[in-house]
């Protein structure tokens, strides 16, 4: 039988304030346990929680740029159930009044096309704290500082088909909340994270199969594997006769499979109920206006314009708008050199980028700078430098050994393109080589090839290939 | 029939851990359904158009500016746990 595959996701996005979403602890990541957990945090009798500015303004320009509708009410809710890093016994959430809902986002698909992924809701909610698994003589330790930290929770609608679209809907989800500087999209950190609601039917048929929820992924990488696995093993359950369980499950990355959460095996029932302590929130129209007049260049609307106004491709404008660090890395590279944009380009989805993914590193984190890596394309520009030569340069660069000028001086890498130069070590190949020389003029033209590399031999690759090539076809 | 079953009493005292005896288990059914039914009775209202409450006030949420104001109470709040080991609350092992 054909199986359809039906995806929707819920994404976690840790919200970029400095402080907790209804108290003033700070939310810095790193500290010290519980040391950024206060009196309201962790539920103590008295307290009242305060909403935070910061995230209501945050939901906003997410509900804007996804044209979603901003609910001019909405209503906080307490999400009650029992774990230890729960320290009130209830998450505040927002149920049935969310902030923002009803919008759409376009995802450029690998082969370039459009789909559109509806936004069901976005709402505020408050995460939980951390428990610790390791070394505590058979107990678990938990952090409270993570608690209360603000958390958007977007929601898409059932509208993936496969693994890859719900990868590219993720990447594109994840451009976006950085561009809008909402979230700093750290997933190793855990602030950028992701449900999959996965489940599969009959092709053709119209209603949904039973889907399951697996939890907490937290790279691209890992949601593409587990979604394949999780399909994989809905289509062998249901086509040996089973049935799928509605369930709750965890990516167990090491093993490559989904596994059920134990803890979540009975029936979630969380008894909504708006939370007293907080009253309706009110977003005035003035405050959406004023937030629309400060939205940033969007990611689709920066890959338009580096079309446009750099002559990009398609493909390279969307590899170098995903991050937003990395379109400002070319923008930055580009403005210091005079080259054209496809050069610019090739070199950081390139060379730059296969190091950077060599070396586990982020392009914030690259050891050459933008200043760098423009410095050594000008010398490609110029000539001084071949592109051969210009990967080792920017090895060295990458190396630390300083800026492309004084790599180049350094080991003497500059291109020799003063032709009696090459011509006095073409004729000195010449002579070394009388044998294939003979064979060469009685017809063995591949040996052309042979002349070309004891020249650039000679020369350690510094000789202009092109010239190389002209002067030695006069000489032989 | 009562509002409320002894098995929705046993669930509900079970999603919020609270132990319950079978005495106490019919009591709380008989005391909670006279409860319930009130509700039953309100119900009835034509609430047709009418803004779901969600608080008695008839205030709007106030919003803080984000400032740091909380610091650090590791110390206080460790005296009121049974366990502390490396700052971190011990409880008994949870795990997935």
């Amino acid at each position: 039988m054909e199986w359809e595959t039906v995806i929707g996701l819920e994404v976690h996005a840790q919200l970029a304030t400095k402080t907790k979403i209804f108290s003033g602890a700070a939310i810095a990541y790193g500290a010290a346990p519980n040391t950024q957990a206060c009196a309201i945090d962790l539920g103590l009798p008295g307290v009242l929680p305060v909403l935070n500015k910061a995230c209501v303004s945050m939901a906003i320009k997410f509900g804007l740029s996804t044209q979603c509708a901003i609910a001019p009410r909405s209503v906080f809710a307490r999400k009650n159930y029992f774990y230890p890093d729960l320290p009130k016994g209830y998450q505040i959430s927002q149920f049935e009044l969310p902030i923002v809902h009803g919008g759409k986002l376009d995802v450029q698909q690998e082969d370039g096309s459009i789909k559109t992924i509806g936004i069901t809701r976005a709402h505020l909610e408050e995460d939980a704290g951390k428990s610790l698994h390791e070394d505590f003589h058979g107990m678990s330790g938990i952090d409270f500082n993570r608690t209360g930290t603000p958390l958007l929770e977007i929601v898409s609608e059932p509208d993936m088909r496969c693994a890859k679209e719900a990868v590219a809907y993720l990447k594109a989800l994840h451009a976006l909340v950085t561009y809008l500087e909402i979230c700093d999209g750290n997933m190793q950190e855990g602030s950028f994270r992701c449900d999959a609601n996965v489940s599969v039917r009959p092709k053709g048929q119209k209603e949904f199969g039973t889907r399951t929820e697996t939890k907490n992924v937290n790279s691209f990488r890992f949601v593409e594997r587990a979604i394949n696995y999780e399909v994989e093993r809905q289509i062998q359950v249901l086509e040996s006769g089973g049935t799928i369980n509605q369930e709750t499950l965890l990516f167990d990355a090491a093993k490559g499979e989904t596994r059920p959460m134990r803890s979540k095996e009975e029936a979630n029932d969380y008894r909504y109920f708006p939370d007293p302590d907080l009253l309706p929130v009110i977003i005035e129209q003035q405050q959406i206006d004023s937030i629309q007049q400060t939205m940033p260049e969007l990611p689709w609307e920066k890959q338009h314009r580096f079309q446009q106004q750099y002559g990009l491709s398609q493909y390279d404008a969307n590899v170098l708008i995903s991050n937003k660090a990395l379109s400002e890395y070319f923008e930055t590279t580009l403005e210091q050199t005079d080259s054209d944009a496809k050069l610019v380009a090739n070199w950081i989805m390139g060379d730059l980028a296969a190091f950077l993914n060599k070396n586990n590193l982020s392009i914030e984190e690259s050891p050459v700078s933008a200043e760098n890596l423009a410095g050594l394309i000008k010398r490609i520009s110029d000539n001084t430098i071949s592109g051969k030569i210009a990967k080792t340069v920017f090895e060295a660069m990458w190396q630390g050994e300083g800026d492309a000028d004084t790599v180049i001086e350094k080991h003497g890498l500059k291109q020799i393109t003063d032709d009696s130069a090459i011509v006095a070590i073409i004729d000195q190949v010449i002579a070394e080589s009388p044998q294939q020389l003979e064979q060469y003029r009685a017809g063995k033209d591949k040996l052309f090839g042979y002349f070309v590399g004891q020249v650039m031999k000679k020369t350690q690759g510094k000789a202009n290939p092109k010239q190389v090539n002209e002067l030695l076809r006069k000489k032989l | 029939m009562s509002a409320i079953t002894p098995d929705e009493v046993a669930k509900v005292a079970h999603l919020a851990r609270i132990a319950m005896s079978d005495d106490k288990l019919s009591e709380y059914t008989q005391s909670l359904s006279s409860t319930l039914e009130l509700v039953q009775q309100m119900q009835q209202v034509d609430t047709k158009g009418v803004t779901p409450m969600a608080h008695p006030l008839d205030t709007i949420q106030p919003q803080r500016s984000d400032h740091v104001t909380e610091g650090d109470f590791s110390k206080a709040i460790n005296q009121m746990a049974p366990k502390i080991e490396a700052n971190l609350f011990l409880v008994p092992q949870v795990i997935e």
